[in-house]
């Protein structure tokens, strides 16, 4: 059944003409490409001393990473996204065995693992599965569209999300949990879901967290390994544990506070060259952003993801259908946590999280999913514009 | 129920509203991060960008300690103690000029050193190595390091640092193998040899310390400190543990090793212990030798100069296994495998032995002027006479491509370096016609090959160069039937507490096809030289315990220099253990100097308690 729909769908995109690219949104376009550049950028100042031998080691990747995510974006953008909701068992199916097979596979080197070793990089389901939940929890949500009042449905599509999370918290990936379940809230806030029963998930929500952090380990039950713990807690106090968690936070607002208005430029920018702000090429790109560019380069790059964030919106009102507002606004969520918890991270005001800054820290995974995600984007974009063409009127935004 | 969502023609105003709200959402986060940033890089900025010029962070060497060097009993031959040396980083003291002689006259008087001195240790090191620090002086005490560091701002850039000093507990003994320990170089450290090695870690540079170095060495720690702008050192960063370095065990007997450098004494000379069956060296010296202790410290110019100089005899000069000597008649082994299997003679040819053989109008003689009248293999070697073997140096080269006794010499392992993991070897001369020939036309030597030249070599004179360790070879070849070993001292790489990690076997270079009978008469020949009457070294092993066969040589140096004594001897010849060989470059005799020097030798071997050779001969030979 899942084979006849792929040739549906592979029929629909033969049928496509060239003038679908024309129809992509130009400002998401520039939005990514620029933030890419951005990344490229301030990975390369960052890690020419990384990797003894070859200074372009991260650079060379995240470029390569950046021209793959680009190319499977516009491919995504050519091809109807309304076909992905009949998939919807195949494509849940697909993040909940590819986040298990990653607990195997970890069971199997004796040690925890978060991602699958691949000949060209190290794959993580938990990224892809953003994507695939977004995808997924869209397509249950519009078959109980007209019970969308029930505590049923609620709870249901909240069930179905909240068990890939526990799982990749449990790999440990406590950021990628959390994505979760701000695109699952974001989804059934945007399907319409009554306001009481976000009351009731927020008291849920609250109940969790304080069993989670302080009754179980009370009782002798780790939930969340210790160190996610003082990560999640080292922000409110940095200087209270200044040798791990507490000291990247430091380090990591002493190296953008230098930065100062136009940065030190990166021959110059201690904090990242010396190493005293560890992970500068992934958690803490951001900060390498202040430190190097200053205030101008850190505005720079919030503008980008404010593009970024503003078009994803204003897709989410323009789609062809709810299927489409829903997918929206799923990846406005997951783009949306991932760069306010990371950036807020970096400048001191979240706690640390393990949350990638979409497009700019280094990965293949996290850059990959991002562009298809955009992709997405992209593909509702075509359909509505094309939708509206068929009707012979024009869009209003 | 797909109906409902499909084709919504525009967007519900519950939408709209729920949009907004995300988007003001939005809109209040990014409001937010950006007060944020505006306060830690605009109105902080000046406060960040202090503290961050205030880390540093400075990277501590933690030196791995050395691996021990054991004898074969386990007996510690060389060792590490701990000591302070006085360090010069380059990144921080003055830049040339007023400020920096200023620097070198005050540590210079701190160090009892001249401030020339300071000045050329900085910098020939600084020049080879610009970005590692510079060793002032090794071995300084505690309170002097405490008196410079309380003193820090008139000694910019100077430190004290623990290091492991090389500790050799029994001086003089041994001291040519164990070789020093240095920083590495440049250079070396693009050999596929040093991997893992860094700028200013020490590694072995010559003798046992620089064949084992991959094992001796372990692995140096790191310790990283974030420090202050003033230097003081605020925390703790990352820190890997250094591994001390593997032990190695030598096959060497400290006991045996001692009596070589007794019996030696403060004569020139060597002598070489050696399984005759493995190439187990179980003794090897030179003489006179010098005191390795005083390489754990800089050593001085002066002292260097002493050691290296020919005055004094060349202490550093390793003779065992770097002077090429002619080796008299120790070498009549060499003529006898090479004139049977080459069909000159058989074990029992009889040649006449007149006192003197005549060839080209020159006239050799019999030292001593002794007559033996006619005799064969077996009596020709006890008894050592010269003409029997002229004879057959002059046949020789006259065979073939005349270089019959030159093929089998380099086959039993003269002529080129036996292997020994010791570097440095020399690899000896065995004369050619085209050697000599190529050196006359050099204008490098009076004359052209002759027969004469063949005549010498076949008694061990004129031109050929071997090594004490190749003599011992050869020796070692004939008596376990043809295996030419390899000398070897490493035995095996041990742990901390003595537990094998792995056995260094070191398998014999090849077999040569020597005929049994052949041998047997050449050890029956040796065996009468050391027991039957007449022979040259009976008297030396009248009375003595251990069954040894063996060879005098007396090599002339010309000139009116003393000859060079010889001796190359091999115990239980029925079923052959050690080849023992001993030289004095100026003992005269075979039999007077060096022949005594292995029976002292070989009593320490078997533990038997031994007063010496009653009587001393004067056999020449």
């Amino acid at each position: 059944m899942e084979g006849s729909a792929f040739g549906t769908a592979v029929k629909g995109f033969r049928e496509e003409s060239a003038a679908r690219i024309v129809r992509i949104d130009v400002l998401l376009l520039l939005a990514v490409v620029g933030l890419m550049v951005c990344s490229v950028y301030t990975i390369g100042t960052a890690t020419d001393g990384d990797v003894a031998g070859s200074p372009y080691y991260y650079v060379i990747r995240q470029a390569v990473y950046g021209v793959v995510g680009l190319t499977l974006m516009l491919l995504v953008a050519r091809f109807d996204y309304s076909r992905l909701r009949e998939l919807k068992l195949g494509l849940y199916g697909v993040m909940i065995a590819s986040i298990a097979l990653v607990f195997l596979l970890g069971a199997a080197a004796r040690g925890s693992r978060r991602w699958i070793e691949l000949p060209f990089f190290r794959f993580q389901p938990s990224e892809l599965g953003k994507v695939l939940l977004i995808l997924a929890l869209s397509a249950f949500l519009i078959d109980r569209i007209r019970r969308l009042g029930d505590r049923e449905t609620t709870s249901r599509i909240m069930l179905l999300a909240i068990i890939p999370a526990i799982m990749v918290v449990a790999q440990p990936d406590l950021g990628s949990g959390l994505v979760y379940l701000a695109i699952v809230t974001t989804i059934l806030f945007v399907a319409g879901t009554p306001w009481t029963h976000f009351a009731a998930i927020g008291t849920m929500v609250a109940v969790a967290v304080a069993i989670v952090i302080v009754a179980a380990p009370a009782v002798g039950v780790t939930v969340l390994k210790s160190y996610q713990v003082d990560r999640l807690t080292a922000f409110i106090n940095p200087s209270d544990d200044p040798q791990e968690q507490g000291y990247q936070l430091n380090q990591s607002i002493i190296g953008i506070g230098s930065g100062q208005k136009t940065g030190r430029g990166s021959d110059h920018a201690t904090q990242t060259k010396l190493d005293f702000l560890p992970e500068h090429h992934t958690d803490f790109v951001f900060s390498v952003v202040g430190e190097e560019f200053g205030f101008a380069g850190a505005a720079i790059v919030l503008s980008l993801f404010a593009l970024l964030i503003w078009r994803a919106l204003r897709i989410m009102t323009m789609s062809k259908n709810l299927y489409g507002s829903l997918i929206a606004g799923g990846i406005c969520a997951m783009l949306m946590f991932q760069v306010f918890v990371n950036v807020g991270m970096t400048v001191g005001i979240m706690p640390i999280t393990g949350v990638p800054l979409p497009l700019m820290s280094y990965g293949g995974s996290s850059v990959l999913v991002t562009f298809l995600a955009v992709g997405l984007l992209q593909s509702i974009h075509v359909q509505a514009r094309e939708t509206a063409a068929a009707k012979g009127r024009e869009l209003l935004v | 129920m797909y109906l409902d969502s499909d084709h919504r023609p525009a967007i519900t105003p519950q939408l709209a509203f729920r949009v907004a709200v995300i988007g003001g959402f939005a809109l209040v986060m990014f409001a937010i991060i950006f007060f944020r940033l505006w306060y830690l890089q605009v109105l902080s900025g000046d406060k960040y960008l202090a503290e961050a010029n205030d880390n540093r962070v400075r990277e501590i060497k933690v030196q791995a300690p050395r691996g021990e060097i054991l004898d074969r009993d386990g007996r510690v031959l060389v060792d590490n103690r701990p000591g302070l040396a006085i360090k010069v980083r380059p990144d921080e003291i003055p830049p040339p000029g007023p400020k920096r002689a200023q620097l070198y006259t005050r540590l210079g008087k701190a160090l009892n050193l001249r401030a020339r001195e300071v000045r050329g240790r900085v910098e020939e090191q600084l020049k080879a190595q610009p970005f590692s620090s510079a060793t002032v002086k090794q071995d300084v005490s505690p309170e002097l390091v405490y008196y410079l560091s309380e003193r820090a701002d008139k000694f910019p850039g100077v430190e004290g640092e623990a290091v492991f000093l090389r500790e050799y507990p029994h001086h003089q003994i041994g001291a040519h193998l164990f070789g020093t320990v240095g920083e590495v170089t440049e250079k070396q450290l693009k050999e596929s040899r040093y991997r893992g090695v860094s700028l200013g870690d020490r590694v072995g540079q010559s003798g046992i310390e620089y064949s084992y170095d991959r094992f001796l060495r372990g692995e140096n720690g790191k310790k990283r400190v974030q420090v202050n702008a003033l230097g003081i050192k605020t925390r703790d960063l990352r820190e890997t543990n250094a591994r001390a370095g593997r032990n190695l065990r030598l096959g060497i007997d400290l006991d045996v090793q001692e009596a070589g450098q007794a019996a030696l004494g403060s004569s020139r000379g060597a002598f070489v212990v050696m399984n005759a069956k493995t190439g187990e060296v179980v003794a090897l010296g030179s003489s006179p030798s010098f005191d390795p202790n005083i390489f754990a410290k800089i050593i001085r110019e002066r002292d260097f100069k002493r050691l290296s100089s020919e005055e004094f005899g060349k202490p550093l000069f390793d003779r065992a296994i770097q002077a090429g000597y002619p080796t008299g008649s120790t070498f009549k082994l060499v003529t006898s495998v090479a004139s049977l299997e080459g069909g000159l003679i058989t074990p029992d040819t009889p040649l006449y032995d007149g006192g003197s053989l005549t060839v080209g109008g020159v006239v050799f003689k019999n030292a001593g002027g002794a007559v033996n009248g006619s005799l064969a293999l077996r009596q020709a070697l006890t008894v050592s006479s010269d003409v029997f073997f002229y004879q057959l140096g002059r046949d020789a080269n006259s065979r073939g491509d005349g270089l019959l006794i030159q093929d089998w010499a380099k086959r039993l392992g003269m002529g080129h370096p036996t292997g020994i993991d010791l570097p440095g070897e020399a690899p000896g001369v065995i004369p050619t016609p085209a050697w000599r020939n190529a050196l006359y036309k050099k204008g490098l030597t009076d004359r052209p090959w002759s027969v004469g030249d063949n005549i010498n070599l076949a008694i061990g004179q004129g031109d050929l160069q071997v090594t004490p360790l190749q003599l011992a070879v050869a020796y070692a070849t004939v008596a376990n039937g043809g295996y030419v070993v390899k000398p070897h001292l490493g035995r095996r790489i041990e742990d901390a507490d003595g537990r094998v990690l792995q056995e260094l076997e070191t398998p014999a270079r090849k077999k040569l096809p020597i005929d049994p009978a052949y041998r047997q008469a050449i050890m029956d020949g040796l065996t009468g030289a050391a027991n039957a009457p007449g022979g040259t070294s009976t008297p030396v092993f009248a009375g003595f315990r251990i069954p040894v066969a063996g060879k005098t040589g007396t090599a002339e140096k010309g000139l009116g220099r003393a000859d060079q004594s010889w001796y190359a001897a091999i115990t239980y010849p029925q079923d052959p253990q050690y080849v023992v060989v001993a030289t004095d470059e100026a003992g005269g005799f075979g039999a007077e100097r060096a022949a005594p020097m292995v029976r002292q030798i070989i009593a320490a071997l078997y533990d038997a308690k031994d007063n010496g050779p009653t009587a001393v001969s004067r056999v020449p030979g």
